[in-house]
């Protein structure tokens, strides 16, 4: 007897082509049942490609997708547990709502009483709330409630995963806010797989329990979100998840000391192999300290721009011999008269354990 | 000026060359027709003014020519859309999109040239010297294919196919092939996938294609003439027979109002019932 498989998805060496275009290339990753994963990354990177092949869609030119612990390829997508919420939806303009979502219950052999198909249908409408509408067509509802109904579709046939395809792109962001709850709350309540697209970083991290940052058809990075963010692994994450400071530096012959442009030196945490290497340091680990002397213990420089955010504020400083940073100050840590004005004089301060290190 | 002002008669200007078109060529000759239609015909031939209703109290003497026309004319548009759905659906979903534009313009092809000649090419292979030649050959004689109802309906498959074919294809090329995804994604293997999105997403296609060819075929001529001969003819036949043989004007402008009346009680039911059935706003057929 064979236990039950931990992973709901599993990829083995998958690479996708098109022609000459390679869009996935030799990616390996599992799923476990009831997570909730994001797949991130700029447009173009293999995210929707992956996303399609576990759909069926799409077959890898090599390697395999396994569901379930079961081999995939050449399996149809209606013969798979899984279902998907589309990039714009694609509802059935032609049905109403209650028909769009007993869409998939009507497909189930041996048949579904019509009894059994209504309450089910029903029921998912109610889990996402729209009861009421069933008898809405397509064309009347907004964009939230299309989403919605795009969800109930989804996930009334029961799959064992529940792939998301830039699910809240279209919506506006306090609504995209709003259906980002509700999606968690709805993962924690089914208790399904969620495999999400998306090239929204705060998406990524907001919603899924693990991230797999990807770029140019590889999987750069997977792991939770904090560790995302917090140690990106190349500069690329840092780049692309969240807002960083590039700082270009040599390292000293010697591996322990980091050599900013303008002379000023940084103890590196670990060894570092000598040569030319770029720095990352986000910009809310940075403190901004009024100067009225230069000291030469620091780097220091004149504020810019100020981007006034409400909790937050955000100033482009340029620095002497570095050029600009980017630093967010939280405002609760400050009274109203902390605000920098742009043409003042500040100094920067950060903890040199929050600084990474990526060999250029 | 005004702005508003200056609008009007822009789109007075863009309407103007049509809608004058239209009023001298068929307008017009349609009142016409329509006032023969209560007249006599001249001793001489022509028309005669007059009031009476003699004209359509006689229509059941051709009532053989409405009938065929009636009955061939949706039979043959029912014939096309079969043959043509297919080849539209081929053409739209699953051929290569990189030579999908040299596929659809061979559809229209044969229209470079005249569907005389075509038909005429027609009737010289079903004719004795064709088909029945050679079935002859092989020992099946007095095969008879010329002159019969059933080569008329080839020849109007023939000939009409590229129009229904064309909003066909048109209707299933902006079907959303997302919605085909979503489809099989929830479930539903390819013939409940075409039963139950497709076809019904492309039905405002069949339903113009089947009006569109269902309009013309009532008017149709040419086919019946060459292809059946005198045997099977349409109303189109015995409204040349009345103006150009018998010169019976206000009998033949009878027949071609009633006809009129026909295809317009047949296209607003038409309409309605796509209407029905689509369930969208979004059929245009004429």
């Amino acid at each position: 007897m064979t236990a039950a498989p931990a992973n709901d998805i599993e990829f083995r060496s998958v690479t996708k082509c098109y022609g000459s275009v390679t869009a996935v290339s030799d990616i390996n990753l599992a799923v476990p049942k009831g997570a909730f994963v994001a797949l991130l990354g700029p447009s173009g990177c293999g995210k929707t490609t992956c996303l399609r092949m576990i759909g069926g869609f799409e077959q890898p030119s090599e390697g395999t997708v396994l569901i379930d612990g079961r081999e995939m390829n050449g399996v149809a997508p209606y013969r798979r547990p899984v279902n998907m919420v589309f990039q714009h939806y694609a509802l059935f303009p032609h049905f109403d709502v209650e028909q769009n979502v007993a869409y998939g219950l009507k497909q189930a052999r041996p048949k579904l009483a019509a009894s059994e198909i209504s309450a089910r249908a029903r029921e998912a409408l109610e889990m996402v709330r729209l009861s009421g509408f069933e008898k809405r067509r397509i064309h009347e509802m907004s964009g939230g409630q299309q989403q919605r109904v795009a969800l109930a579709r989804a996930i009334v046939n029961k799959p064992s995963v529940l792939l998301l395809d830039e699910p809240l792109a279209a919506l506006d962001k306090k609504l995209r806010t709003a259906m980002q709850i509700e999606l968690q709350t709805l993962q924690r309540e089914l208790g399904i797989t969620f495999v999400l697209v998306t090239h929204d970083q705060e998406e990524a991290l907001s919603m899924s329990d693990m991230v797999c940052v990807m770029n140019t058809g590889r999987i750069v990075q997977m792991a939770k979100p904090q560790e995302i963010y917090d140690r990106p692994a190349d500069l690329f994450v840092a780049d692309f998840v969240g807002k960083t400071n590039r700082i270009s530096v040599t390292v000293e012959p010697d591996g322990a000391t980091l050599r900013l442009s303008n002379g000023m030196a940084l103890a590196a945490r670990s060894c570092l192999k000598p040569g030319a290497a770029t720095v990352a340091l986000r910009p809310e680990a940075i403190d901004l300290v009024r100067q009225s002397t230069g000291d030469g213990s620091s780097l220091a420089g004149i504020v810019t721009h100020r981007i006034f955010l409400g909790s937050t504020a955000e100033y482009q400083i340029s620095v002497d011999g570095l050029g600009d940073f980017l630093v967010t100050a939280d405002r609760r840590s400050m009274q109203e008269s902390d605000l920098v004005e742009p043409g003042e004089r500040v100094a920067l301060t950060f903890d040199p354990g929050k600084v990474h290190v990526f060999p250029a | 000026m005004t702005t508003d002002r200056k609008r009007q008669l822009v789109t007075a200007a863009l309407i103007a060359p049509a809608g004058l078109w239209l009023c001298v060529f068929l307008v017009l000759p349609f009142m016409a027709m329509v006032v023969f239609a209560f007249g006599e015909r001249a001793p001489e031939g022509g028309y005669q003014a007059a009031f009476t209703f003699a004209q359509f109290a006689n229509l059941p003497s051709r009532a053989a020519a409405f009938w065929n026309t009636m009955m061939i004319a949706p039979i043959g548009a029912f014939l096309c859309l079969i043959v043509a759905y297919p080849a539209a659906y081929y053409l739209a979903i699953k051929s290569n999109p990189k030579y999908r534009l040299v596929l659809v313009s061979l559809v229209v092809v044969p229209f470079w040239t005249s569907l005389l000649v075509r038909t005429y090419a027609w009737m010289y292979i079903l004719g004795s010297r064709g088909i029945p030649n050679l079935l002859g050959m092989i020992g099946i004689e007095d095969i008879r294919l010329l002159n019969t109802p059933g080569a008329v309906l080839l020849g109007i498959v023939y000939g009409y196919l590229p129009l229904m074919i064309m909003p066909i294809y048109v209707s299933l090329e902006k079907l959303d092939r997302r919605l085909l995804e979503a489809s099989a994604d929830l479930g539903a293997k390819p013939v409940s996938t075409f039963l139950g999105i497709t076809l019904p997403l492309s039905l405002p296609g069949v339903m113009t294609g089947v009006a569109l060819v269902t309009i013309l075929l009532l008017g149709e001529y040419l086919i019946p003439q060459l292809l059946g001969g005198g045997k099977v003819f349409f109303i189109g036949n015995a409204l040349v027979d009345l103006f150009l043989q018998s010169r019976n004007w206000p009998f033949g402008s009878a027949i071609a109002v009633t006809l009129v009346v026909v295809v317009v009680i047949v296209l607003s039911v038409a309409m309605r019932i796509a209407w029905r059935v689509s369930g969208s706003r979004q059929v245009d057929l004429v």
